[in-house]
């Protein structure tokens, strides 16, 4: 190899050597852990109390796939209404009129700094402080608006961040072909924006489904237990938590396909570069 | 102004654009100091000179992309500089080429040259496609309608963009250095559609160091150094026997293929 090896006052070990030692190490950690785990972790235990089998079986055919429908439902309706509105607050922040920008950023500023539960609480009781005031499809009216109120904010630097990343001869072009500056924006700006921009949406969206478990906070009724609500509930009737567990389980149905699509998705643009 | 305005504009339908006295600053840098052109129908003009002396600046505010800080451009006798002026319709009389094509990536070829006829004439989706396919036809591309533009060369993508620009009906052209971008193999393709148009009586305002093409195209050459025009008139003149040292100098280093071009080369800097 180099000269400096060579001269070296004792023999070595090559890099090669080395980083197979260091290899052998981290599986002898390993398979310490598991040597330990089966040692001291009681399986049947740990099944009884998280996993039993009645109770998997009496979440899944009781109520738990509606919880499930609701959770997506809140979910959904939330990030609907946080992705137009935060596309409206992008665009105010870079409006070429001052007060449009100062209100979008004392918005964002605002939802991003005060935790959602909080706002969602205040939501919903609304209707107290207006009397008269129905929020339509409620609860699920409700939840739509305080979540998506919140992730508006975050959303709205998202796709004020992709908006800028379409390069300023996109706009020229459009311009110089006779495209008013609202036109130009529709067709040419933000096409392009929602597509550099999907990758962080979706992860938004895993966070919301996420933070849909917040419903709690609100009165609901039964037929509007979402994943979490429903899950508690029913582990606190029978006394055992196995239901909270496959509720928590099934949020993996949703957030893990997607983490999957976004890391795909940011795998193509780091490619088509 | 009022000395002139019986004369400004010319009223004369041969004059299409007309630039009166124009001044751009960016800030502190004055980049335009007082240009005056007509370019006529028909014509084609040739702008050379320096990187950085405001030919792009200049193009660049004949269709208010760039706002002039002072003077008056009319096009086709309507001043586009007017505070009132419908800027959108007086931009549809003028197609714009970019050097980077900026073709709109999420958009076919085709797509690209229908969006303005539909959205902007409002005319319907298959008048708009047959003009589309037409001007594809034109400039060698009527295969790739269907292609979307990174999956066609540089030289395709800004021939598609000419084929967009064509389809908007406009009654001049402006091309901004259309092949620098452009790997030398494909430069051809360009410059003869371009040759094409010429031919075809279509009013071009070109920016160019294809000093090849400028002679043979231009019906007028225009040397801008420094914000102004220092000399133009026939390419023969212009390129063949200029009269202005700058322009002499110019021409030696675009001409002299082994010379580097340095920000020195046109930088009036003082010695450090
Ligand atoms: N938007 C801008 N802001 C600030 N300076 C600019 C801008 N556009 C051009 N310039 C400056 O104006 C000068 C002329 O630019 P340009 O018209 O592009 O020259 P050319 O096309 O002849 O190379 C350059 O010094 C350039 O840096
Ligand atoms: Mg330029």
């Amino acid at each position: 190899m180099t000269t400096a090896t060579a001269v070296a006052p004792r023999a070595k070990r090559s890099p090669r050597q080395r980083a197979q030692r260091i290899r052998m190490v981290q599986y002898g950690v390993l398979a310490l852990l598991v040597v330990l785990a089966v040692l001291f972790i009681d399986g049947r235990a740990v099944t009884s109390t998280f996993f039993r089998p009645d109770m998997v079986q009496k979440a899944l055919t009781q109520g738990l796939p509606f919880a499930f429908l609701n959770t997506v439902a809140y979910t959904a309706g939330a990030f609907a209404v946080g992705l137009l509105l935060g596309t409206v607050l992008a665009l105010m922040r870079l409006s070429q009129v001052a007060p449009y920008r100062w209100l979008a950023t004392i918005y964002i500023e605002f939802f991003r700094g005060v935790p959602a539960i909080i706002v969602l609480i205040a939501f919903s009781l609304m209707p107290l402080a207006l009397p008269g005031l129905r929020i339509p499809f409620d609860p699920y009216g409700s939840v739509w608006l305080g979540l998506g109120l919140v992730s508006a904010a975050y959303m709205a630097e998202t796709i004020r961040a992709g908006i800028q990343a379409v390069p300023k001869g996109q706009v020229e072009a459009a311009r110089s072909l006779g495209m008013s500056s609202g036109l130009a924006t529709r067709r040419i700006v933000l096409p392009q924006a929602f597509r550099i921009v999907t990758p962080p949406l979706t992860n938004e969206f895993v966070a919301l489904t996420k933070d849909s478990s917040l419903v709690y906070v609100i009165g609901l009724t039964a037929d509007a237990y979402d994943l979490t609500k429903y899950g508690r509930a029913m582990s606190n009737t029978y006394a055992n938590i196995t239901p909270l567990v496959i509720a928590g389980l099934s949020y993996l149905v949703v957030t893990l396909p997607l983490t999957f699509l976004v890391r795909k998705m940011e795998a193509r643009q780091a490619r088509s570069k | 102004m009022s000395v002139t305005a019986a004369r400004i504009p010319t009223g004369n339908r041969e004059d299409e654009i007309q630039i009166y006295n124009l001044h751009k600053s960016f800030g502190d840098l004055e980049v335009l100091k007082g240009i005056d052109l007509t370019v006529h129908r028909g014509e084609v003009v040739c702008v050379i000179g320096p990187s950085g002396s405001g030919k792009s600046t200049l193009l660049r505010c004949v269709n208010l992309l760039e706002t002039p800080t002072q003077g008056r451009i009319f096009i086709l006798n309507e001043e586009i500089t007017d505070p009132d002026a419908d800027i959108d319709r007086l931009r549809t009389l003028m197609g714009m080429v970019f050097q980077s094509f900026n073709l709109f990536p999420h958009l076919t070829a085709l797509e690209n040259c229908t969006i303005a006829l539909t959205q902007v004439k409002k005319m319907s989706p298959a008048r708009a496609k047959e003009i589309a396919m037409q001007n594809l036809h034109l400039v060698g591309l009527g295969d790739r309608a269907d292609s979307y533009p990174l999956k066609l060369s540089g030289g395709q993508q800004q021939r598609v963009a000419i084929a967009r620009a064509l389809s908007m009906d406009p009654e001049l052209m402006l091309f901004d250095e259309p092949t620098s971008a452009l790997d030398p193999e494909l430069v051809g393709d360009v410059l003869a559609v371009m040759r094409d148009l010429a031919a075809d009586g279509m009013t071009m305002m070109v920016v160019t160091h294809e000093m090849a093409f400028a002679r043979e195209v231009a019906d007028r050459v225009i040397f801008m150094d420094g914000g102004v025009i220092v000399e133009q008139g026939s390419p023969e003149d212009v390129i063949g026997n200029p009269t202005e040292e700058r322009t002499r100098s110019f021409l030696r280093r675009v001409l002299d293929p082994t010379h580097v071009e340095t920000p020195d080369d046109h930088a009036a800097s003082p010695p450090a």
